[in-house]
């Protein structure tokens, strides 16, 4: 009967409860708690997110040409010009969307929280969402591993000295069923399928795992490392089979931060995508002052699934989308 | 035949894969929060039956495979094919050898079976569930003896041997569960 929830209540008690310990582990810390809009003048630039939107019909305007509002793919941007206006350290528990299919890991709408640190670098915040994990879920501390040493470990070769071709070639020689990619013109298409079938599902058994230092072409708002240009400095956390948490040394340079979001669109534009106005207020922030930070968003689905043993995300959401 | 794109994935979709027809068994969508996302399908071949699995950029399109299933009778086979009709407009169709393949030992006259039909033709025949056949075949057994203690084999009229129990006689007719090969009863029980 599909009026009623998907999850148990059972499930529901225990996502409520983890929800509490989250607020009270900030609380602790003295980080702030924020709610920024859901709604949006502006979306995300990102090759491969897709934004819901809406029409507001503000007072005066027919409705045929009401003011297009996206909904948040996450609340980053708005909490970055809360940053820039001397907020300090801050979290936000809230929904975000995504325009994509919904699956055993995944629901339009889903649960994110996401923080912030200012005078953190990467591995400060890796350390505390450690510190979270082992609190939510009772597990031993996480690992880390850079994502050169852990592609080299389980591929047996340098995703950053490897080619395009060396990587065509590993996929044979791993003898994956991929029969796009000898076509494939884009490198970081090919390692991010490579790392999927062979360093994913290799890491993160028993043990939540770090992979961090990301090539610097999959840098999407972190910060390029000053010692090795090749690595960017994002991070992200898997355990048990899923993708928990993303997050970056934040970058504070507005310049680079515009030339990233232009070469979002003319890529957008190459695959035959709608560019996306930037946007202004996140640039105009940046351009007043960024404090120096580190940020991670964190899927609270996920991270419930884990803790109550769920197999998909039904499990842990009162009304997904087949429901909704 | 129209191409789908991986956002129309679905159990029981049917693709041409490495030229040959396949029915999709699981689609799982994986997506990175940032990065390429990538579907990975669990496929069945439909013609030499291998399960397999291949991994999609989302987005991509395959060539869709023209394949449908039907419900038709079994009437006969002439030494080279067996011959279904269509109860509703009478229409026949002959399946060959390796269409109808380890099927063969379950197909009696009048029942229905399930025929996959790829171009309009057959590739696959799939008996009932579960079929009545006649006992030609098998060692008198002790009368009395209902315990089912390992039973013994029977040949079928259809050719097919199955484990029945001791009581079963020559002329009896028994129910077989065709997905196991079991026996379940005695017909009409």
């Amino acid at each position: 009967m599909s009026w009623r929830p998907s999850a148990s209540i059972s499930n529901l008690r225990a996502r409520a409860n983890i929800l509490a310990k989250i607020r009270n582990f900030f609380a602790e810390k003295q980080v702030l708690e924020v709610d920024t809009q859901a709604m949006s003048a502006a979306t995300v630039s990102d090759l491969h997110l897709v934004s819901f939107s809406t029409q507001f019909n503000d007072a005066g305007a027919a409705h045929q040409n009401g003011k297009t509002l996206y909904l948040q793919t996450s609340p980053e941007y708005a909490m970055k010009r809360l940053l820039a206006s001397g907020s300090g350290a801050i979290y936000q528990i809230c929904k975000a969307f995504r325009n994509e299919e919904s699956g055993r890991h995944h629901n339009p709408e889903f649960t994110m929280l996401e923080w912030y640190r200012p005078g953190f670098d990467h591995f400060d915040l890796m350390a505390e969402l450690s510190d979270l994990m082992q609190l939510i879920l009772s597990c031993e501390k996480a690992e880390s591993l850079s994502y050169q040493q852990a592609f080299i470990k389980f591929t047996g070769a340098d995703p950053l000295t490897s080619s395009l071709d060396d990587l065509k070639q590993l996929i044979l020689t791993h003898e994956l069923s991929a029969d796009w990619a000898k076509n494939e013109t884009n490198k970081d298409t090919l390692l991010q399928y490579i790392f999927m079938e062979l360093v994913e599902t290799n890491i993160g058994k028993h043990v939540p795992c770090f992979i961090y230092n990301f090539p610097a072409s999959q840098a999407a708002l972190a910060k390029i490392s000053v010692d090795d240009s090749r690595v960017a400095q994002r991070f992200e956390l898997y355990y048990q089979g899923m993708e928990l948490a993303n997050g970056f040394h934040e970058l504070t340079d507005a310049s680079e931060q515009l030339q990233r979001f232009q070469e979002d669109n003319q890529l957008r534009i190459k695959n035959g995508l709608a560019e996306k106005s930037i946007d202004e207020n996140l640039i105009a922030a940046l351009q007043s002052g960024l404090p120096e930070c580190a940020g991670v968003a964190l899927g609270i689905d996920r991270l419930v699934m884990i803790a109550v043993k769920a197999e998909t995300i039904s499990d842990v959401i009162a009304f997904p989308v087949n429901r909704a | 035949m129209a191409n789908f794109s991986t956002n129309e994935f679905k159990n029981g979709l049917k693709l041409m894969i490495d030229g040959e027809p396949c029915n999709i068994l699981d689609n799982e969508t994986v997506k990175p929060g940032k990065g390429q996302a990538f579907n990975r399908i669990k496929i069945r071949k439909l013609i030499s039956g291998k399960v397999i699995e291949k991994t999609y950029k989302s987005g991509e399109s395959v060539e869709g495979a023209d394949v449908m299933e039907t419900d038709l009778a079994y009437l006969y086979n002439d030494g080279e094919f067996w011959h279904f009709m269509n109860n509703a407009t009478f229409e026949q169709i002959g399946a060959d050898e390796k269409a109808v393949g380890d099927s063969v030992k379950w197909l009696k006259e009048g029942d229905e079976c399930v025929i996959t039909l790829w171009n309009g033709s057959p590739i696959t025949v799939t008996p009932p569930n579960f079929v009545e056949l006649e006992v030609v075949e098998t060692d008198p057994g002790l009368k009395g003896d209902t315990a089912g203690t390992g039973g013994k084999p029977a040949t079928l009229n259809t050719g097919a041997v199955v484990r029945v129990p001791l009581f079963i006689q020559i002329g009896e007719i028994v129910k077989v569960d065709t997905r196991t090969g079991e026996y379940v009863s005695r017909a009409g029980k």
